[in-house]
């Protein structure tokens, strides 16, 4: 079910989002401090190359990431596997790269 | 002075692939007495239809593997002391992730395939005409090679693999460090194909480092690092090669 290029893709997806991550965090947790709003935290995110750079990563290294890891638990706990296997892989990386970019999309392109 | 004969209340599992059930029995507790000494005394004295595999009875074979109180383990060198509790309860079934062909004898033919199919053979490297290769015994691939070499086969690991139980691909713990051996083995004359096998679907990447192999296996070997240096080799092999 794994073979080692999926198990590349998900352990350099996993390298990458760790920096991510910890730098989501971070500014979530320094940004709300002085009590940002929502609005004003939108201002300095849209329309910024730097967070939809940032963002876009991110969203494109959880999409490989998190569909390898379905691929598994489906196969695993229900059997399913062949070109059903691959179907459904695809289309979970599909679907989580479609949400993640119309969130980038709203928080990082000027309205 | 004779002390107070004292009763195992033993159940085992009786069936073949399609149905069974547990059948209660009660056997005598002596010294020393080993799980296959239980099964062994049910079948001499209470039922002789009773089937179960062994043959050395000293560790060495690897062919009377079972699961006994939900554990795997090698029955000829398992005392029953050391699993039955206070209750003196034992509860005996063919090995897990295996067909049972009857009784306790689980069919053993999918975990010998998948050693095949991992590459297990040994394949020469040299005629008898050539000089014999001088491996140095301190050198680190033939450290890694002698850590597996000690394995009987008796699929403990393999019935103790949660992974093997939801992928019926994976070749297992005892055909991965199988394969571990060999791609450490200087002598061997296709290591380069079994590091393909081992990459491909069902191969080592397959494994969530349980540990339930290292934890179960009776010769203390270490399947999970073993799977965990395949890993390893092959992720070095692939950017190597650019493939
Ligand atoms: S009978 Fe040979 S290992 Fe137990």
């Amino acid at each position: 079910m794994l073979n080692i290029r999926l198990y590349l893709a998900q352990r350099i997806s996993a390298m990458i989002m760790v920096p991510f991550v910890i730098t989501h965090i971070a500014v979530m947790i320094y940004a709300i401090q002085g009590g940002l709003s929502a609005a004003e935290i939108l201002g300095r995110t849209q329309g910024s190359v730097f967070w939809f750079l940032f963002y876009g990563m991110f969203v494109a290294a959880v999409s490989v990431h998190a569909a390898i890891g379905v691929r598994v638990i489906v196969s695993e706990t229900t059997g399913l596997r062949g070109s059903a296997l691959s179907l459904l892989s695809g289309a979970s990386f599909l679907l989580f790269l479609f949400l993640g970019a119309r969130a980038v999309m709203a928080v990082t392109v000027s309205a | 002075m004779s002390e107070q004969q004292e009763y195992l209340d033993v159940s085992v599992w009786r069936g073949d692939a399609s149905s069974g059930d547990y059948q209660s029995f009660r056997v005598p507790e002596y010294a020393s007495q080993t799980i296959l000494d239980v099964v062994s005394w049910i079948q001499q004295n209470a039922d002789p239809t009773l089937t179960y595999r062994f043959a050395c009875r000293v560790g060495m074979c690897g062919s009377c593997a079972m699961m006994v109180n939900g554990s795997p383990r090698w029955t000829c060198r398992t005392h029953v002391k050391k699993v039955a509790g206070k209750d003196r309860k034992l509860k005996i079934a063919p090995l897990r992730n295996l067909p049972v062909i009857k009784d306790l004898a689980a069919d053993m033919a999918p975990f010998f395939d998948k050693w095949v199919k991992a590459g297990g053979r040994h394949a020469p490297s040299a005629t008898r005409n050539d000089p014999i290769p001088q491996i140095k015994p301190e050198s680190a691939g033939r450290d890694a090679a002698n850590a597996g070499i000690e394995c009987i086969n008796c699929s403990v690991c393999y019935a103790a693999c949660d992974t093997v139980t939801g992928n019926p691909d994976y070749l297992g713990p005892a055909a991965l460090q199988r394969a571990w051996t060999i791609v450490n083995d200087e002598k061997h004359g296709n290591r380069d194909a079994v590091i393909e096998i081992v990459s491909a679907a069902g191969g080592c990447h397959n494994c969530h480092s349980m540990g339930s192999c290292t934890l179960h296996c009776p010769n203390d070997l270490d399947p999970m690092s073993a799977i965990a240096g395949l890993k390893r080799l092959t992720a070095r092999n692939f950017f190597k090669r650019g493939a």
